[in-house]
C-alpha cells in the first residue's frame, strides 16, 4: 500500500513539474516583496544600531591628525592603540591624570560587593515573602514596589543624611549600601515570584521532614534556583556598573566609579580635546556590560523580562 | 517558645526567622522610601540652604521654582522628550518586534543587535552620540564633505533642537527594551488566533491593529509605565551629552534637582523640585495602579 | 462527487517526515474523523487541508478545485479551533461578522448570516457579550458560528471539545452531530478521543506516524481493525492480546500456553495464515457463567482483580499465561479467587501476524 503511494507520488511529481497545475509547496521566491520589506527594514535598522559601536571602535584606533582630516565613518588608515593606552593610564580629568584605571578598579570594588550583598538580602527576603508570610509583610512589600517608581531625586538627600550619621558618606561602603537599597525592589520581586512558582508540596515536604527556615533556603531553594540567581547577577552587574547618579552623589573623587570618571575625562574643559582617547575611554567603560551582555545572551533577555514585571 | 502554656507561641516570635530576614526590606521601605519621601516633602516648605533646616516659609520655594526660567525649560524639555520618546519607542519597538515575529532567519542576531545599547550606560550612550553629532567631525561634516555644503544638523549646538539630539540617543539606547517586551507579548498570543484570522481572510495589518494589539493591552500598559518612570529620571544622558547646554537649553528636572542640592547649595529649591517630580510620577502611576488593582478586585 | 481530496500529500519539517504520501477522499456531506495519538500528524493534515501549512509534496482538491496553492480564505473552508481563538476584544457579533466585513459583503447579507448562525446555534442572547463573559461551551458555539457564517462547504474541526469538561463535551458532541445532520456539509474533525470519533464519524481515519492506518466506518474499525495498532487504540478498556501460534493441524486453531482456541469460525483475511500471531479479544465480547459456557470457546479461570466501574465491572484474570480482562455485569458479585467460567466467540476476535502486526 505504502509503497504504491510513494511510487505514484514520484510519478505525479514528475508529470506535474511540466504542468502548471499546483503541486507541492506554494512557490516562494527568496526575493519576494514580503521578504525584501522584512529583511530590508531589519538590516537598515540593525546598521543604524551598530553605527555608534562602529564609530567608537574606528575613532579609538585613529590618530588625532587623521580624525581632524577625515570622516568619522571611514576605517582607520593607520591603526594605533595609543589612545587606548592613554585612556587607561594617563588621561586627565580636572583633578588628576591617572586615566580610567582608577575608576575601573573603583567600579570593580563597588560592583562586586554590591551585587553579592544585594542579591543575598533580596533572595532571602523574596523567599520569606513567598514561603514564610507573616502579617504585615505584604504592606512593606507593596511600599517597596511602589517605591521603585519614586524618582531617586526625592530620596537622595535623606540618604546623604543617613550615611553621614553612620559615617559612611563618601565611602565605598556607603555606595554599596545605596545600591543594595535601590536594587531591593526589583530583586525582591524577582525572587519572590520565582520562589512562589516552586511547587508548594516541595516546601511542605521539607517542613514535614523537619527542615526550618534556613535549612530549606540553603538545601532546597538555593540549589533549585541557579538560573534566577544568574539573571539577578546579570541585572545587577550591568545596573550597578552603569550607574552614574549614585556614584557622583555618594562618593568622593578618589573613589569615583568608572562612569563618573569617564564623564569627567571626556567633558573636561581643560586641554585639547582628544576624541580618539575619549572614544577609547567610552568603549573601555562600556566593555564590561557589553561582555556580560554578549556572554549571557538569552538570560539577559530573561532578566529584562523579569525587570519588566516591576509593576 | 515564649509562651507555650496555652499551646500557642506568642505572636511576636512566630515565624521569627522570616521576620529577621525581612528586616532590610522593612527598613528600606519604611525608613528610606516612606521616611525619605516625607522628609523631602516637608523640607520643601523650608528655606534650607546649605544645610536642611526646619524653617518653614510656606510655598515660597515652589513660587520661586515656577518663576525660574531654568525649571520651566526643564519641564518643557521633559515634556517634549517624554511624549516623543514614548511614541517613538512604542511604535518602533512594536514594529521591530512584529518584524522579528515573522518566523525569520537570524532572529537572534537581529535581537542581539537591537538590544545591546540597552546594556550600555547613559553616560556611554551620551558620549558616543555627542561625538557622532559633533558638527565639525560627525554626521554634518560627513554630509557636507559629500558636496551638500549647506547641510546643517548640529542638534547639540542649537538651542532650538538640542532636546531632539538627546532624544535620538535616548531612543537608540531604549528601543531595544521595548522591542523585547513587545516580542514577549506577541509570543504570548495564541497561535490559533493567527490561524483563525487567516481562515477569515483578515489582512495581516488588520489582524495586528484590531486583534493582536488590543489583546496586548496589559503589555502596552506595563511598557508605558516602565518607559515613563525612566523618562522622569533622565539625568545621566543629558549630563554626558550636553551638560544641560547650550546655555540651559537642554536642562531636565532631575538635573535641576542635583544642581540645586549639590552645586548651588540651595537645598530648599532641590526639595521643591524633587517633590514636583514625585507629583509627576504620581500622575502617571496612580491611574495605572487604580486600573490594575481595580481590575483585580473586580476579578476576585 | 468528492468534496475534499488529499492526493499523495507529504510534509517534512526539516528531516522529520510528519505526513507520508497520504491519500484521502472525502465524499460530499461526509463526516470524517481523523483519530490518533498525539504526534500522529492528524492536526497537521487538517492544517494542510486548511492551507495553514504548506505541503511539501502532493495536492489538495476542495470541490474539484486544486487549492494546493490557495490562501485559506479562498478554499471555501471554515475552521474551529481547540482554544476557540475568539477575538477577545470583540463582541460575539463582532467575532461572527469580522471576517465577512473584510470580505466586503453587504451589511444586510452579514446581518442575515449572523442571524441565521446564531439561531442555529442558539446564541442569540449572547450576541452583545464579549468572549470573556461566556462559558467554555458558549465560546465553542461562537467559534462554530464563526465557521458557519462563512457559508462554506467544508468544516474543519481541530480538537474542538478537548478544552471542555466531560459533561459539556458530550453535550456539544450531540450538538455537532445535530448540526451535521441539519447542514449536511462536509466535516473533517480531528480528535484523540475515540468516543467522539465513534459517535460522530461516517468514516474514521486512524492515523499513526503520518500514515492513515485504516479508513473505515466506525463499526468496521471496531470489529475488524486492520492491524494491531488500530485494534489496541480503539476500545476502552483496551483489547486483550494473547501471543501464540496459529496451527493448521486439522481445523485451524490458535495455541496459547496449554490452550487450544478453535479458529474454524474465524473469517481469515489472509488465506492459509499460520505461525506466530496475536489473538485480540475485546473485554466486552467475553461472557460469564452459563452464557460463557455456551460460547464456542470457554474455560475455567480464577478472579484476580475486581474493578467496579458502575455500569459494569472489569475483572482481571489469567488466560494462557497472559493477563486478561473482561466486563462482567455489575449485578454479578465476584469475589477474589472465585473460580468462574468465561467464554467468547473467536469469530468476533481479531488475529494479527506477530511480525508485521497486520490482520490475518
Amino acid at each position: 500500500m505504502a509503497e504504491q503511494g510513494t511510487l505514484s507520488a514520484a510519478g505525479l511529481g514528475a508529470s506535474r513539474a511540466s504542468a502548471s497545475e499546483a503541486w507541492g509547496p506554494r512557490p516562494r521566491r527568496a526575493l519576494s516583496r514580503r521578504n525584501i520589506i522584512i529583511y530590508g527594514t531589519l538590516t537598515v535598522v540593525a546598521l543604524y544600531y551598530l553605527l555608534p559601536l562602529y564609530v567608537m571602535i574606528v575613532t579609538s584606533l585613529k590618530g588625532m591628525p587623521e580624525i581632524r582630516m577625515g570622516n568619522i565613518f571611514s576605517p582607520p588608515m593607520e591603526i594605533t592603540f595609543e589612545p587606548w593606552v592613554k585612556a587607561w593610564a594617563t588621561a586627565c580629568t580636572g583633578l588628576n591624570c591617572e586615566g580610567l584605571s582608577r575608576g575601573f578598579w573603583n567600579s570593580v570594588r563597588i560592583t562586586v560587593p554590591s551585587v553579592i550583598i544585594s542579591i543575598l538580602i533580596a533572595s532571602v527576603n523574596g523567599y520569606a515573602l513567598a514561603n514564610w508570610r507573616f502579617r504585615g509583610a505584604d504592606i512593606f512589600f507593596t511600599i517597596l514596589i511602589v517605591g521603585a517608581f519614586i524618582p531617586y531625586q526625592v530620596m537622595i538627600y535623606p540618604i546623604v543624611i543617613i550615611l553621614r550619621e553612620m559615617g559612611l558618606y563618601g565611602t565605598l561602603t556607603g555606595l554599596v549600601m545605596v545600591h543594595t537599597i535601590f536594587g531591593m525592589p526589583i530583586l525582591t520581586l524577582l525572587f519572590r515570584n520565582y520562589f512562589a512558582s516552586v511547587p508548594e508540596e516541595l516546601f511542605k515536604a521539607a517542613r514535614v521532614d523537619g527542615a526550618g527556615f534556613w535549612a530549606i533556603y540553603f538545601k532546597i531553594m538555593l540549589p533549585m534556583s541557579l538560573p534566577i540567581f544568574v539573571v539577578a547577577v546579570i541585572l545587577q552587574i550591568t545596573g550597578i556598573w552603569n550607574d552614574f547618579l549614585f556614584g557622583v552623589v555618594y562618593t568622593k573623587p578618589d573613589v569615583y566609579p568608572m562612569t563618573v570618571q569617564l564623564n569627567n575625562i571626556v567633558n573636561s574643559v581643560q586641554g585639547v580635546k582628544e576624541y580618539n582617547v575619549n572614544m577609547a575611554a567610552t568603549l573601555l567603560t562600556g566593555l564590561v556590560p557589553l561582555i556580560v551582555y554578549f556572554i549571557s545572551g538569552k538570560l539577559f533577555v530573561r532578566g529584562i523580562a523579569a525587570g519588566a514585571v516591576k509593576g | 517558645m515564649a509562651d507555650t502554656r496555652n499551646g500557642r507561641p506568642s505572636q511576636v516570635f512566630r515565624n521569627l526567622n522570616s521576620k529577621v530576614a525581612s528586616i532590610p526590606m522593612v527598613l528600606t521601605a519604611s525608613v528610606v522610601f516612606v521616611g525619605g519621601t516625607i522628609w523631602t516633602v516637608i523640607h520643601s516648605f523650608t528655606n534650607s540652604k546649605l544645610l536642611p533646616r526646619l524653617n518653614f516659609i510656606g510655598l515660597d520655594q515652589y513660587e520661586r521654582l515656577w518663576n525660574s526660567n531654568k525649571w520651566l525649560i526643564s519641564i518643557e524639555n521633559l515634556f517634549i522628550y517624554g511624549v516623543l520618546s514614548l511614541i517613538f519607542s512604542l511604535v518602533i519597538g512594536f514594529m521591530l518586534a512584529a518584524l522579528l515575529d515573522q518566523k525569520i532567519r537570524f532572529e537572534d542576531t537581529f535581537r542581539t543587535i537591537f538590544l545591546y545599547p540597552f546594556a550600555l550606560s547613559f553616560i556611554v550612550t551620551g558620549l558616543v552620540w555627542q561625538w557622532i553629532l559633533n558638527p565639525d567631525f560627525g554626521v554634518q561634516a560627513v554630509v557636507r564633505s559629500l558636496g551638500w555644503e549647506s547641510f546643517a544638523f548640529d542638534p547639540l549646538y542649537n538651542q532650538d533642537i538640542v532636546i531632539y539630539g538627546i532624544l535620538i540617543a535616548g531612543l537608540w539606547q531604549g528601543t531595544g527594551l521595548v522591542m523585547c517586551l513587545m516580542l514577549a507579548g506577541l509570543r504570548g498570543i495564541d497561535e490559533d488566533i493567527w490561524k483563525a484570522s487567516r481562515v477569515d481572510g483578515i489582512p495581516m495589518w488588520k489582524t495586528y491593529l484590531f486583534i493582536v494589539i488590543p489583546m496586548m493591552r496589559p503589555v502596552f500598559v506595563t511598557t508605558l509605565v516602565i518607559i515613563a518612570s525612566g523618562i522622569v529620571r533622565v539625568y545621566d544622558l543629558v549630563v554626558a551629552q550636553t551638560s544641560g547646554g547650550p546655555g540651559i537649553a537642554s536642562e531636565v528636572p532631575a538635573k535641576y534637582v542635583y544642581d540645586a542640592m549639590f552645586l548651588s547649595q540651595n537645598l530648599g529649591q532641590g526639595f521643591a523640585a524633587s517633590t514636583m517630580m514625585l507629583v509627576t510620577v504620581l500622575i502617571v502611576i496612580v491611574p495605572w495602579a487604580y486600573l490594575e488593582f481595580g481590575r483585580r478586585r473586580h476579578r476576585g | 462527487m468528492s468534496s475534499v481530496i488529499v492526493r499523495d500529500v507529504s510534509l517534512n519539517f526539516g528531516a522529520v517526515e510528519v505526513l507520508k504520501s497520504l491519500n484521502l477522499d472525502v465524499a460530499e456531506g461526509e463526516f470524517i474523523v481523523l483519530l490518533g495519538p498525539s504526534g500522529c500528524g492528524k492536526s497537521t493534515l487538517l492544517n494542510c487541508i486548511a492551507g495553514l501549512l504548506d505541503v511539501s509534496q502532493g495536492q489538495i482538491f476542495i470541490k474539484g478545485k486544486n487549492v494546493t496553492w490557495e490562501e485559506p480564505k479562498d478554499r471555501g473552508i471554515g475552521m474551529v479551533f481547540q482554544s476557540y481563538a475568539l477575538y477577545p476584544q470583540m463582541t460575539v457579533e463582532g467575532n461572527l461578522s469580522f471576517g465577512l466585513k473584510n470580505a466586503g459583503l453587504p451589511k444586510d447579507e452579514i446581518a442575515k448570516r449572523v442571524a441565521r448562525a446564531s439561531e442555529i446555534l442558539q446564541i442569540e442572547p449572547l450576541l452583545q457579550r464579549k468572549p470573556a463573559a461566556l462559558s467554555g461551551g458558549q465560546r465553542q458555539r461562537v467559534a462554530i458560528g464563526r465557521a458557519l457564517v462563512r457559508d462554506v462547504d467544508v468544516f474543519l474541526f481541530d480538537e474542538p471539545l478537548s478544552n471542555l469538561d466531560a459533561k459539556l463535551r458530550s453535550e456539544l458532541r450531540v450538538e455537532i452531530k445535530r448540526l451535521h445532520q441539519k447542514l449536511a456539509n462536509t466535516m473533517i474533525y480531528v480528535t484523540h478521543d475515540q468516543i467522539e470519533a465513534l459517535t460522530l464519524a461516517d468514516r474514521i481515519a486512524v492515523m499513526k506516524g503520518g500514515v492513515i492506518q485504516q479508513l473505515d466506518g466506525p463499526q468496521e474499525i471496531y470489529n475488524r481493525p486492520v492491524n494491531r495498532f488500530v485494534a489496541g487504540f480503539i476500545g476502552s478498556p483496551g483489547m486483550n492480546f494473547l501471543e501464540g501460534q496459529v496451527s493448521r493441524d486439522g481445523s485451524p486453531s490458535f495455541l496459547v500456553g496449554d490452550l487450544r482456541i478453535p479458529l474454524d469460525r474465524y473469517d481469515f483475511s489472509v488465506a492459509n495464515a499460520a505461525g506466530a500471531a496475536a489473538l485480540g479479544i475485546r473485554p466486552e465480547h467475553v461472557a460469564l457463567d452459563e452464557a460463557g459456557a455456551a460460547m464456542p470457546f470457554s474455560l475455567e479461570t480464577v478472579v484476580e482483580i475486581v474493578e467496579p466501574m458502575g455500569s459494569d465491572t472489569l475483572v482481571w484474570t489469567t488466560l494462557g499465561g497472559h493477563n486478561f480482562n473482561f466486563r462482567a455485569p455489575s449485578e454479578r458479585t465476584l469475589r477474589l479467587r472465585e473460580r468462574i467460567t468465561i467464554g467468547f466467540d473467536p469469530a468476533r476476535a481479531s488475529l494479527f501476524d506477530a511480525a508485521t502486526d497486520v490482520r490475518l
